[in-house]
């Protein structure tokens, strides 16, 4: 059976069955799509999986939280493993400049994919704020960019803009640049 | 009539012929039949190894150790792909198969290296595999056999090209994916299933060369009822990894293919407590009905990842007088394994250390079974150091027996040794992610104190289990090299960061010739005949496992090694 569906058996004697859509094809395409400018984002793992993010959520010199983007009615973009996104706060005197427009009182999210092969569970290295990659070794600088700083990646991680709204993290507009792996 | 339309006319009936005679000089395709697999033609590279019992040998001696010096190439092409190229030029009477990272197959002239077709697969944008490469197609009848990295197998019409049918086998956002050559034997397509980083439930499975309908599959981890079962606790066989990365070998006596599995997951050993059947084993499957027959585990509840990628190569060894079908395995464990191969089971001969390994404190003379050095092990929250590396003794690359040397070649990692450390919580199973247990950050690979070569290659006489020769790379290059040897007395390979693709003298190890190349080799080699000319061909094209190890050494070497990237397909002859 078709797990997107749910299908109710009306008692109407005419053996009529109503299908109703559990998931609508606008729903499905929520959960593919991209973050896009007013998302949340959730916890994606863990015991605080699914809770919405806040700011005092994310602290200075704290490891970076795995989180999935979530739109305005509700529904989590889990979808594709290329929603997953990594956010971490640091001290914005450590970011370059562009890096700080995109920050939200600190915080900074980037694509959890890495641009190599597309692995994902980057590990993070506290004292030089950089993300590694445990396929293949690339490593990225979360302070300025996510830029390439080792390893074969051939381009850095794209970073999700962010604003903070009534104290909630909030998506403040798409990737910066494709997620994933881009082939020649 | 203006002249033009005089000349033009003339001129199309000039380059008519031309164009005829560039159509015909692609090679008639020849079907590759049951037969033909069983007896390969000595002009010919049917299959990954060369032949079925996985020796990696070409009985062609018109390249040989008086004028290999002359080698020098005559072709080349370029795949347009990065990352590690791992495949065999096959070749079937002139025309030649390739596969690339993305799986790209390029069928070209064997003699000139003119494209004849190139299949080019697309993939899901949010497609993985951690493992970027393919390891080879498969040829039977008039098809292209593929396995894909989003879980496929994929038939091509063998002339053209073109996609006759596909099979999905896997889910793919589950992180199962191929990277391996199809086995084909007895009218089936066989494959295995990677991702054991990532919680997935190793397989082999077979479809039918015919009609691409699923014939059966068989998980390496036996599921409730099966036995084998007990050696896992709970849920832990679910998602326990024993990845099959390698084309198994086949024995076509005894009607049997043997397939070498990797390690069980997450890594630390208190993470799956148990032996973990079929893990780190070579399993005896038939190719009709994927029943396992037998199976011999080299060493039990793995926690030091080491996949036994590799299958065992078929050969004859002599013991005490007697003549023993063996199973011969340089695993990366470290110990060169010796197994006797029978219709029931598989029975233990010896083993003993190709290279330094300070895990094992001894192995049974019965059954084969290790014990350990306990304080070795890796657990849950713990840090182990130990040797060789969690690459081991040798990974992926396949070793090469010479019947004429009567003598097996081992692409070796001497004086390497790792430090893996434990995750102190190791998050709960989700699909998809990492499920390994080590802060990838903190592992450590470097060379023993005093170590004068990390890459050798090594010979070893089967029947008085000594080494012969062994060749150590310069300047502390690994090793990432397929081998392959020939009637001509010869052993080729690469696999070093300095991007040479060399020749040894089989029976001296001395290095005879060698040929700087664009990128790095870790591809296998093989060699064939066409109009009377030997040739040796190689795809050139780092990446994967060997541009780690390279990267980690770096690392604790505070070296700055790096090797270019981007795949070539190389072909030698004698001028």
């Amino acid at each position: 059976m078709n797990d997107r569906r749910l299908v109710l058996r009306v008692a109407t004697g005419s053996g009529l069955a109503l299908v109703l859509p559990r998931t609508s094809g606008a729903q499905v395409r929520a959960r593919d799509a991209r973050p896009q400018e007013g998302d949340r984002f959730v916890v994606a793992a863990g015991d605080s999986k699914g809770t919405v993010v806040r700011l005092p959520d994310l602290q200075t010199g704290s490891p970076p939280l795995s989180v999935l983007p979530r739109d305005p009615s509700g529904t989590i973009r889990d979808g594709s493993r290329l929603n997953q996104i990594l956010m971490v706060r640091l001290d914005e005197t450590r970011m370059s400049a562009a890096t700080r427009t995109r920050s939200a009182q600190g915080v900074l999210a980037y694509s959890a994919v890495c641009t190599h092969t597309g692995c994902d569970g980057l590990s993070w290295a506290a004292e030089t704020l950089r993300f590694r990659c445990p396929c293949h070794e690339s490593e990225f600088d979360a302070a300025d960019g996510a830029r390439v700083v080792g390893g074969p990646a051939p381009r850095r991680l794209p970073a999700l803009p962010l604003k903070i709204v009534d104290d909630y993290v909030v998506a403040a507009a798409t990737f910066s640049a494709r997620a994933g792996v881009i082939q020649p | 009539m203006t002249l033009l339309n005089k000349v033009v006319p003339a001129l199309a009936a000039l380059l008519l012929p031309l164009a005829v005679q560039a159509q015909q000089k692609t090679p008639e395709y020849t079907p590759v039949t049951e037969a033909r697999l069983l007896k390969p033609e000595a002009h010919n590279w049917l299959m990954l190894r060369g032949n079925y019992n996985g020796q990696g040998y070409s009985p062609l001696d018109k390249i040989n150790t008086t004028n290999v010096k002359r080698l020098v190439p005559v072709w080349s092409y370029s795949t347009g792909q990065l990352e590690g190229h791992q495949a065999p030029p096959l070749v079937n009477n002139g025309i030649m198969f390739i596969t690339t990272p993305r799986n790209q197959v390029l069928a070209l002239n064997a003699k000139t290296g003119a494209l004849i077709w190139r299949y080019q697969r697309e993939f899901a944008e949010d497609v993985s595999h951690p493992h970027p490469t393919s390891r080879g197609v498969a040829l039977f009848n008039d098809k292209v056999y593929l396995a894909t990295m989003d879980a496929f197998v994929v038939c091509l019409d063998a002339r053209t090209g073109k996609m006759v049918w596909e099979t999905k086998l896997g889910e793919n956002k589950a992180n199962y994916y191929f990277t391996l050559a199809p086995l084909i034997a007895k009218g089936k397509v066989m494959v295995g299933s990677s991702g054991g980083e990532y919680g997935i439930r190793g397989f082999i499975a077979a479809v039918d060369a015919e009609t691409g309908k699923e014939a059966w599959r068989t998980y390496m981890i036996p599921g409730p009822g099966e036995p084998g079962h007990e050696t896992w606790q709970g849920d832990q066989w679910k998602t326990g990894g024993v990845s099959v990365w390698v084309t198994g070998h086949y024995d076509p006596k005894l009607n049997l293919t043997y397939w070498g599995t990797g390690n069980a997951g997450p890594w630390p050993s208190d993470a799956h407590p148990g032996d973990n059947l079929y893990a780190t084993s070579v399993v005896a499957i038939e190719p009709e009905t994927g029943k396992i027959r037998s199976h011999h585990q080299y060493h039990w509840n793995d926690n030091w990842d080491w996949d036994e990628v590799s299958p065992p190569l078929l050969i004859d060894i002599k013991r005490a007088g007697r003549t023993i079908p063996a199973l011969v395995h340089p695993a990366r464990n470290g110990y060169l394994w010796m197994l006797e191969r029978k219709q029931d089971g598989i029975g233990f001969v010896d083993a003993k250390a190709y290279v330094k390994q300070n895990v094992f404190t001894a192995i049974d003379p019965k059954t084969g079974r290790p014990s350990y050095d306990m304080d070795k092990r890796l657990l849950v929250g713990k840090t182990t150091t130990f040797c060789p590396s969690h690459w081991g003794g040798k990974d992926w690359p396949p070793a090469a027996f010479n019947p004429k040397t009567n003598l097996l070649y081992i692409p070796a990692h001497e004086n390497l040794c790792s430090t893996l450390v434990g995750e102190a919580k190791i998050a709960a199973y989700a699909p998809g992610k990492r499920y390994v247990g080590t802060e990838a950050a903190k592992t450590r690979v470097f060379p023993q104190e005093g170590a004068k070569n990390i890459g050798e290659v090594q010979a070893w006489d089967l029947n008085s289990g000594k080494r012969v020769w062994t060749y150590p790379f310069p300047d502390m290059n690994i090793n990432w090299g397929p081998l392959l040897t020939t009637a001509g007395g010869l052993v080729f390979g690469g696999g070093s960061a300095d991007r040479k693709f060399r020749a040894l003298d089989a029976r001296s190890g001395k290095l005879l010739w060698e040929f700087v190349t664009n990128s790095g080799i870790t591809a296998v080699p093989s060699s064939y005949m066409v109009d009377g000319v030997q040739y040796i061909a190689v795809q050139s094209g780092w990446g994967v496992d060997a541009q780690k190890m390279v990267a980690r050494l770096n690392g604790s070497m505070k070296t700055n090694v790096s090797v270019p990237q981007g795949g070539v397909v190389w072909v030698f002859a004698v001028k």
